[in-house]
């Protein structure tokens, strides 16, 4: 199987957001924006210690830095994750604490402060309904948060079971089930026992099961939610299938197999993976690089097969630490680095070409 | 010790005036300059525990620095003096710090212990190389202020 041609698809840079002084992490498209008239907002987190909200005008089009949510922490800002309704957004650093800030048309305020992990929060996330927050860390647990009224926010459990720092927590896109990943290479999948309310790991993919040989970094689900794709320090992507009917049955011990592992491609750490609505994976990379995969038809004998279809050297002058598709606009992406800028990028079919999806 | 190797080598503290100098044409020839001159920044980098530089006590030597300029890449190897040094993950901090603040940012930087002389080689090596772990321990101060001892004398 050859590799596929890179005339058929165009990464445009649209603009280059500078203003953190220090290396980018993190980036979160904000929901319900960037449609009926609702600009377009994006979060960003950095080693800065701050995060900074970019708001596109309607006017230009152009992203402008609407505010800069500082002197609440007091480390690193690793991770940034919107809730759904786009009303919190939920912020982890490395001084241990979650912040929580509430965006009143704009202007942010910290309405609450998570404590308990020991020391870095590497990752946090807001389940479908936002009912629910999960955030991980260097101490190697991983803790479930409910969502009360009134700003607060109950730990109701603290899950054991990664031997060393987890780099990311992740809640399917529809059922609860979370998945964490780790430095000790693996990635775990949680679900809560039924009848107990107690939070469990029902998977681990690692080694033994076609998974990855060194840290785990990052994972994305397709939309419908029966893939999963993880990167890893390994330079291998994998991806992961599940069985969803049974899944959304209520079976939170449906498996997760090993559908194709996608080497060869990058040649540093893979720290960021993300999978647009339409399809379209995109990995960003200690390379400086981008990728960006389809799952191709071709080949139905041995399965789906995933296949290159753009190659971008260079996106960046440094690491590329996050990658992130806007959650409305179909092609619009953006990038983060270690060189402190984020990229905005259009990512079209060429003129004239057919996107093969 | 440290000040008598200072004054041995003073060429370690020109920099710039080592810039300026016109570059060597052939590749392989600019890679062994390039080698050459982070050797001098790190050479005199002190060991946690000791009042020796790295050099004195062999944990770099001459061959540490492999440099691949069309790639902008740098690996260090340096060999702790005993198999369970429970610092060799602080002189690899103190390696990346100072290499991150002598090599224009396009470098990307390995660091590894020699292959063999560490109980834990693989371990270290795995955290030397996750820049997040790295990240966290420079903004551990106690940590810093180990780095930065360690980094002083080369700064004459």
């Amino acid at each position: 199987m050859k590799n596929f041609v890179d005339e058929n698809f165009e990464l445009n840079e649209v603009q280059k957001l500078e203003g953190h002084t220090d290396r980018v992490w993190g980036l979160a498209w904000k929901p319900a924006a960037g449609i009926d008239g609702v600009p377009a907002v994006l979060a960003s987190c950095s080693g800065d210690k701050t995060v900074r909200i970019w708001e596109q005008s309607p006017a230009t089009g152009c992203f402008q830095c609407k505010a800069v949510l500082e002197d609440t922490h007091t480390r690193t800002v690793r991770s940034c994750a919107w809730s759904p309704s786009g009303k919190y957004l939920a912020t982890a650093s490395f001084d241990a604490t979650t912040a929580i800030w509430e965006d009143a048309g704009g202007d942010f305020s910290c309405v609450a402060t998570l404590e308990g992990h020991e020391n870095e929060v590497k990752s946090v996330s807001w389940n479908a309904s936002g009912s629910l927050l999960a955030t991980c860390g260097r101490d190697k647990s991983v803790w479930i948060w409910e969502v009360l009224p009134h700003n607060e926010f109950d730990c109701i459990s603290v899950l054991q079971g990664h031997t060393q720092d987890v780099k990311m927590v992740q809640w399917h896109p529809s059922v609860n089930i979370l998945i964490s990943c780790s430095y000790d290479n693996s990635i775990k999948v949680w679900a809560e026992d039924g009848d107990s309310d107690d939070w469990h790991c029902v998977q681990t993919l690692n080694q033994s099961n076609s998974g990855h040989t060194s840290t785990v970094w990052a994972l994305s689900f397709n939309a419908s939610g029966d893939k999963m794709v993880t990167c890893s320090d390994d330079l291998t992507i994998k991806i992961w299938g599940c069985d969803i009917i049974r899944m959304q049955s209520g079976d939170g011990n449906a498996p997760w197999m090993h559908i194709s592992t996608l080497s060869g491609y990058h040649d540093r750490t893979i720290f960021s993976i993300h999978w647009s609505r339409d399809g379209i994976i995109c990995s960003g990379a200690a390379d400086d690089a981008m990728r960006f995969f389809i799952e191709s038809k071709d080949d139905l004998v041995d399965g789906p097969y995933y296949k290159l279809i753009y190659k971008k050297e260079k996106a960046h002058e440094m690491d590329i630490n996050a990658v992130q598709w806007s959650s409305l606009e179909n092609n619009r992406l953006a990038s983060a680095s270690d060189d402190g800028t984020i990229k905005i990028w259009e990512f079209i079919s060429a003129p004239g070409k057919k996107m093969h999806l | 010790m440290v000040s008598g190797l200072i004054n041995a080598n003073p060429v370690v503290y020109e920099r710039k005036e080592r810039q300026t100098r016109s570059a060597p044409g052939d590749v392989d020839e600019y890679a062994s300059f390039v080698s050459l001159m982070l050797l001098q920044h790190i050479r005199d980098v002190k060991d946690p525990e000791y009042p020796y530089s790295l050099e004195q006590l062999k944990v770099i030597t001459e061959d540490a620095i492999e440099v691949d300029d069309k790639r902008s890449y740098v690996r260090v190897t340096f060999t702790p003096t005993v198999e369970h040094c429970s610092m060799a993950t602080v002189i690899g901090l103190c390696l990346r710090v100072k290499l991150m603040r002598s090599l224009p940012q396009r470098y990307k930087v390995d660091i590894r212990v020699a292959p063999g002389s560490h109980a834990s080689e693989a371990a270290v090596n795995k955290q030397l190389n996750d820049k997040e772990r790295v990240a966290a321990a420079l903004e551990n101060p106690n940590l810093v202020d180990m780095v930065d001892e360690c980094l002083a004398p080369s700064y004459g």
